[in-house]
């Protein structure tokens, strides 16, 4: 015998999607590591970063799987279901992001002048931090679920999509220091080299573009 | 006079199987949003609906068993044979008892009322004849089939919206919800008592005025609240579970709650759906008893007993294997929801019950949680089963109405 009344209840599409930006979160907080391993030269531990990068992007994909086969069309959700598909498809380009950029820097085996590693060093850090933001900020799902996405909880959800706005903005910042930093020492280096330097710059910036991008997808669910 | 005591015997224990069946299945689906919001554990659960689903019958379902047994069909027409109410009966227990368990078996969503009207509107239509059934009577019946689900929902709705407003809302959730969950009870224990006592308690010897039940219910609310604020008061501050989600202690409020809603939801699924299984059996022991049909005495309180005890013997049978698959399905009902549906749909089936109108209690509970999902209260409802579910109306009554025409002739031709 079944019960039918307890399929009416869907599974909730929260804690997947908070597992997936957890995931995607992870993937740019092993950057780091990885840099400082490619800029002591030891491409033995930034392989293993790299590889770890990759296995974490391609749990985030399974994720991702499950949690659109979770989500029918004919479900009734406090927000629309359009919306939370692009939150978990704007968390995807984050994990998606964080591979490709430690792609490119292994595929090349790339060095990076002594000069330059400081300032690219913060602006990645604070990438990072864009991550960590993001994951924080739809860690409040559940709470905005639980309230039905009405009165404090949208003020302080608010807050933490400002602060958001304002790590994307320090990157903003000091990625124009790195390229202003990379332009002086162009001459100097080999112009491929060059080129791509500036791709990883633009990746990294990406990076800290699409978790903001999470936060503005995330106040569309908060829009009445 | 000796077939009656066979008739008697077969209407009560195909009354029992009937009520059995209820018990299994049915009850699972009273208590499916307790379960499911982990207010309760599956043994409380079980404690819960044993002794308020044979309360409910006891003291509450004689109402609704007076419509079975003698709302639907028009007696007048049978007063030269009323050995065909007896035959018409008897069947009609027997289809609906073997519709639900061939629907239960299968997982189809089959309401017990459904089932049952069909089935005695299909045999006196068809056996006796159309002028046998009182359609007006069955029009009230078949639109209130509309109307409760889109009640309850409506007062789900208002419910969740109103804690959202006092409580989720606010600044500080926990203290609001230590201040207001004990309304919230007492609002549950007042209006069920108040409609219980209304429809009037005097097969247990209790007759009160109308300003004596509103004391009495302004009694048993109050105590029941202070009850509650008591637990309230004992539910710690979890810090560990409250860093993960903000909500935890505030939903442990809210459990309390629905401990007192899960109460009302049995009482009311009883005191509605022990009609189905004993309606008829009471039919048949009236006309059994005296030869006439249609006397205007009271349901007399064993039979509502024999309801009682049917729905717990199926409960502690089968029941509670059903309501254990219901706590792992449904994953993500939190008792602030869970109460808003059951104290929507309780009182919705408690005035059905007192007005003696058998209502479906699993369509009154869906609607209640659509109202709690359409008031943004929900993470995800699946629209095509509840689809399904209101759908299955229309294959349920004509398949009730058809199983108890072939057995009503399949009786008439055995005892006629």
């Amino acid at each position: 015998m079944s019960n039918y009344i307890s399929k009416i209840f869907g599974s909730s599409p929260v804690k997947p999607l908070q597992a997936h930006m957890a995931k995607a979160d992870e993937c740019a907080g092993r950057l780091p590591e990885f840099f400082e391993a490619v800029f002591v030269g030891d491409w033995q531990i930034a392989k293993a970063v790299r590889e770890a990068i990759s296995g974490l992007e391609h749990d985030a994909d399974d994720l991702k799987k499950e949690l659109r086969l979770q989500m029918p069309k004919n479900l009734l959700m406090p927000v629309a279901r359009a919306d939370l598909l692009s939150v978990l498809r704007v968390q995807d380009e984050v994990a998606n992001l964080s591979k490709d950029i430690a792609g490119v820097v292994i595929g090349r085996q790339m060095t990076f002048p002594d000069t330059l590693k400081p300032s690219y060093m913060a602006l990645l850090r604070r990438c990072v931090d864009a991550a960590g933001q993001a994951h924080t900020t739809v860690n409040e799902l559940d709470e905005l679920f639980e309230v039905g996405f009405s009165g404090r909880e949208v003020e302080i959800v608010q807050g933490f999509i400002n602060k958001l706005d304002q790590i994307e903005n320090d990157t903003d910042k000091l990625e124009i220091e790195v390229r202003a930093n990379l332009f002086g020492l162009e001459k100097g280096l080999d112009p491929v080299e060059v080129m791509f330097l500036y791709k990883v710059i633009d990746l990294t910036g990406d990076l800290a573009d699409t978790c903001q991008r999470v936060g503005s997808r995330l106040q569309l669910l908060l829009a009445r | 006079m000796d077939m009656m005591m066979v008739y008697i015997g077969l209407a009560a224990v195909f009354g029992l199987f009937m009520a059995w069946g209820i018990g299994a299945n049915d009850v699972a689906n009273a208590m499916a949003t307790s379960v499911g919001a982990r207010a309760l554990t599956i043994k409380q659960a079980i404690l819960v609906a044993a002794v308020f689903e044979f309360l409910g019958a006891v003291l509450a379902g004689g109402a609704v068993t007076s419509t079975i047994r003698k709302g639907i069909v028009d007696a007048g027409s049978l007063a030269d044979s009323p050995e065909l109410l007896v035959y018409g009966m008897l069947a009609a227990l027997l289809a609906a008892a073997i519709w639900l368990l061939l629907a239960s078996q299968r997982g189809w969503p089959v309401s017990t009322t459904h089932s049952i009207v069909g089935a005695i509107v299909g045999f006196a239509a068809v056996g006796i004849g159309i002028e046998a059934v009182k359609w007006v009577k069955v029009g009230t019946i078949v639109m209130s089939w509309v109307i409760s689900p889109l009640t309850a929902g409506m007062i789900a709705y208002t419910i969740f919206k109103s804690v959202q407003w006092l409580i989720l809302e606010r600044e500080d959730p926990l203290d609001r919800a230590r201040r207001f969950v004990p309304l919230y009870i007492f609002l549950a224990g007042f209006t069920i008592t108040l409609v219980t006592l209304f429809k009037g308690l005097k097969h247990v010897g209790l007759e009160l005025s109308t300003g004596q039940s509103y004391a009495v219910a302004v009694i048993v609310g109050v105590m029941i609240a202070l009850l509650g604020r008591l637990f309230i008061a004992r539910i710690k501050i979890d810090p560990d579970a409250d860093k993960d989600f903000r909500f935890q202690t505030v939903e442990r409020v809210f459990g309390i709650l629905m401990v007192v809603t899960a109460c009302s939801m049995a009482f009311a699924h009883g005191s509605n759906d022990v009609a189905n299984a004993i309606g008829p059996v009471a039919a048949v022991i009236s006309v059994a008893q005296s030869g006439v049909i249609g006397q205007k005495s009271e349901v007399s309180i064993w039979i509502l007993l024999l309801g009682g005890g049917g729905i717990v013997i199926g409960l502690a049978t089968y029941g509670f294997r059903v309501m254990a698959t219901v706590g792992k399905r449904i994953t993500h009902l939190t008792p602030s929801r869970g109460f808003a549906a059951e104290l929507a749909a309780a009182t919705t089936i408690v005035v059905a019950s007192g007005t003696g109108i058998p209502i479906s209690t699993t369509h009154t509970l869906v609607g209640a949680v659509l109202g709690v999902g359409l008031a943004r209260g929900i993470a995800a409802i699946n629209l095509s089963v509840v689809r399904s579910i209101f759908l299955s109306w229309v294959i349920t009554i004509p398949a009730g109405a058809i199983l108890a025409i072939i057995f009503f002739y399949i009786l008439k031709l055995v005892f006629g």
